[in-house]
C-alpha cells in the first residue's frame, strides 16, 4: 500500500548559506498510524512537522501527501485540508472570540455552505467534548479546553492526518490528560493518522511507533519498547526514557536479568513479582 | 484590577433591540445622527429626544448606564458651553462685565448644543450596549461589502477587527503577568511624579510588544494551516437574518427623520 505521507531525501535549510536543519530524511507514515516523534531541541522535528502541510517547502528532495507533491502550489489547500496542524500554545491558534466561530474558521476559508459549516462545527465540538462550551469566549476556558477547541477547529476540516507540535507542553497535568485522551479517541474512532511531537516519554510510550530524531536525521524508528530499550543511545542524544524503562535499566545494571522491552508499569510489576517469587 | 475592564460596552440581554439585525441597528444609528444634526430648532430636538427615549424603553437598558456613559464627555460639554456662551454676541445681553457679554441667544444655543450632544451619546451608546462586538464586526463587513468593487479590502479589515477583539483579554492577562513580574523585581508602579510613572510603563510595554509580535507570527502560521487566503471565496457560518421588527424599526426611524425635515422646513 502506498504510504499516506512520505518524505524522500528531504533536505531543508532556512536560508541558502545556513546549515541543514533536515538532511536526507526518508520517512513515511501509513494511514491510521499513531506515531510519536522525539528529539532534543533543535533536532528538526518541528521543521519536519511544518513540511507535512506545506507551511515549509523542501530545499531538496520532496514530500508527498496522499500522492500530491507539496511543491504543487495549485494543490496547497488540498494538502492543508488533508493534514491539519495543532501547535503548542492554544492561545495563538484561536482566531475568533467565540468558540464555535473559531471552529468554523477553516470551513469558512474553504468556502463551505453555511448549513454544512453549522453541521460540521457541531460534530467537531462534540468529538472533542466541547459542545457545551460553543458560545464561550476562549479566555474563559482552561488551557486543556482551549487546546481541544484548537483541535476541533482542525477536525472540522475532516483531515486524514493531524500533526501535533507539542500540544501538551503548556498544559497542566489535567489538561494534558484531556488532550491526550481526545487525540487517542480521534485516532481509534475516526481513524485519523496522528503524528505527535512530544517531550513527554510517557506519552510516546503509548504510541504504536516512535521516531527519534537527532541533528536533522532519523536515529531510531521502531515500536516504543524497542526504542526505549536502548537507554544509552537515548541518553546520548539528550533524551530521557520512561521511568519504568529507567528502573529496569538500572536493575539490570546491578545484575538482574529483566526484559529490557518493558514499557508499562503493569508489565514491570508483573516482571518484578515473578522475579521475587 | 486590570481584569475589570469590560470588552466593548456590550450588555447581553434578550430585548427587541438586542435581537435586531446588527446591520439595521447600524443604519438606524446613522439615520439618528443625521436626524440630530439637521434638526435646527427646539421641536426637532424634542422629536430626537422622543426617539431616543423610545429606543431605550425597548432595550431594557437601565437608565443608570446612560448616566455612566455621559461621564467621559463632561469636559467636552463644558468646553462647548463656555465657547458658546462667550463667543456668541448676537441677541439681547443678559449680563455684561467689561468686554465679556452673555446674550440670551448664547444661552439658548448652549442649552441646545448640550441636549444635542447628550442625545447623540445616548443614542449611539445604545448600539454598542445591545450589539456584541462580533455581530457589529459582521454588520460592518456586510454593509461595506459593496466597496470591495473599489478594491477596499473589507473582509481583511473585518478579520483584523475580529482578531483585535479576540486578543484584548489575552493581552490584558499578559499585561497583568508582566506587571507582577516587574513588581517582583522591585519595580515601583504607582508612586512618584508623572515622569516616574511614565518611566515605569516602559518595562511593561516592551515585553508586551515583543510577545504580541511573537503571538502574531504564530497566529499567522496557524491561520495558514487552516487554509486562510484572504476574503475571496470565504463563506460565513453565521448568517445575519432580518425580520419584521427590523423593517418596522427602520420605517419608524425614517418617519422620525421625515418629521424633523418637515419641522425644519416650516420653521
Amino acid at each position: 500500500m502506498e504510504a499516506f505521507a512520505k518524505a524522500e531525501k528531504l533536505d531543508f535549510r532556512y536560508s541558502d548559506d545556513d546549515r541543514l536543519v533536515l538532511s536526507g530524511l526518508d520517512i513515511s507514515f501509513e494511514e491510521g498510524e499513531f506515531t510519536a516523534v522525539l528529539g532534543h531541541n533543535g533536532c528538526g522535528k518541528s521543521t519536519l512537522a511544518k513540511h507535512m502541510n506545506a507551511i515549509l517547502l523542501p530545499s531538496g528532495g520532496a514530500v508527498y501527501i496522499d500522492g500530491i507533491d507539496t511543491k504543487d502550489e495549485d494543490k496547497i489547500f488540498d494538502i492543508r485540508q488533508k493534514v491539519g496542524m495543532v501547535f503548542q500554545n492554544p492561545d495563538n491558534q484561536i482566531v475568533a472570540s467565540i468558540v464555535e466561530e473559531d471552529v468554523a474558521f477553516a470551513l469558512e476559508n474553504l468556502g463551505v455552505e453555511p448549513s454544512e459549516i453549522r453541521r460540521r462545527v457541531d460534530e467537531a465540538l462534540k468529538a472533542v467534548n466541547m459542545y457545551e462550551y460553543r458560545n464561550h469566549a476562549p479566555h474563559q476556558l482552561s488551557g486543556g479546553q482551549k487546546q481541544r477547541v484548537a483541535i476541533a477547529g482542525i477536525i472540522a476540516m475532516r483531515p486524514k492526518c493531524i500533526v501535533m507540535d507539542e500540544p501538551t507542553a503548556m498544559l497542566d497535568p489535567v489538561g494534558r490528560k484531556e488532550v491526550m485522551a481526545t487525540v487517542k479517541r480521534l485516532n481509534e474512532e475516526y481513524g485519523i493518522t496522528i503524528i505527535l511531537i512530544t517531550h513527554y516519554m510517557e506519552e510516546a510510550a503509548k504510541c504504536r511507533r516512535v521516531i527519534v530524531m537527532d541533528k536533522g536525521k532519523i536515529l531510531l524508528d521502531d515500536t516504543p519498547s524497542e526504542v526505549f530499550s536502548q537507554v544509552e543511545l537515548m541518553k546520548s542524544v539528550g533524551l530521557d526514557v520512561p521511568q519504568v524503562t529507567e528502573l529496569v535499566y538500572e536493575l539490570n545494571k546491578s545484575g538482574l536479568k529483566l526484559d529490557t522491552h518493558i514499557i508499562t508499569e503493569e508489565e514491570c510489576a508483573d516482571a518484578l513479582i515473578e522475579l521475587l517469587s | 484590577m486590570i481584569k475589570d475592564i469590560t470588552l466593548g460596552q456590550y450588555f447581553p440581554g434578550n430585548s427587541v433591540v438586542h435581537r435586531m439585525d446588527a446591520r439595521f441597528k447600524l443604519v438606524i444609528t446613522m439615520l439618528f445622527i443625521v436626524m440630530l444634526f439637521i434638526g435646527s430648532n427646539t421641536i426637532a430636538l424634542e422629536v430626537g429626544f422622543v426617539f431616543t427615549a423610545m429606543a431605550y424603553l425597548c432595550s431594557s437598558i437601565p437608565v443608570k448606564l446612560i448616566a455612566k456613559s455621559m461621564k467621559p464627555i463632561l469636559p467636552i460639554l463644558a468646553l462647548t458651553t463656555i465657547l458658546n456662551l462667550f463667543m456668541i454676541t448676537s441677541g439681547m445681553p443678559l449680563f455684561q462685565w467689561k468686554f465679556i457679554a452673555i446674550t440670551d441667544e448664547a444661552v439658548e444655543t448652549s442649552v441646545f448644543m448640550i441636549v444635542r450632544i447628550l442625545l447623540l451619546i445616548a443614542g449611539t451608546s445604545l448600539l454598542t450596549y445591545t450589539t456584541s462586538p462580533v455581530a457589529l464586526t459582521d454588520a460592518i463587513e456586510r454593509l461595506l461589502s459593496p466597496l470591495k468593487r473599489f478594491k477596499l479590502p473589507v473582509s481583511e479589515l473585518a478579520m483584523m477587527m475580529t482578531i483585535a477583539l479576540r486578543f484584548i483579554p489575552t493581552l490584558i492577562e499578559e499585561t497583568d503577568k508582566i506587571m507582577s513580574a516587574q513588581k517582583a523585581r522591585g519595580a515601583d508602579m504607582d508612586g512618584g511624579k508623572l515622569k516616574d510613572k511614565v518611566k515605569a510603563v516602559i518595562p511593561i510595554i516592551i515585553p508586551l510588544f515583543v510577545s504580541a509580535v511573537r503571538r502574531a507570527g504564530e497566529l499567522a502560521t496557524a491561520m495558514e494551516c487552516r487554509c486562510y487566503r484572504g476574503g475571496e471565496g470565504r463563506t460565513r457560518m453565521r448568517q445575519l437574518k432580518s425580520g419584521a421588527a427590523d423593517y418596522v424599526s427602520l420605517a419608524i426611524t425614517v418617519f422620525f427623520l421625515a418629521a424633523v425635515i418637515f419641522i425644519n422646513a416650516i420653521d
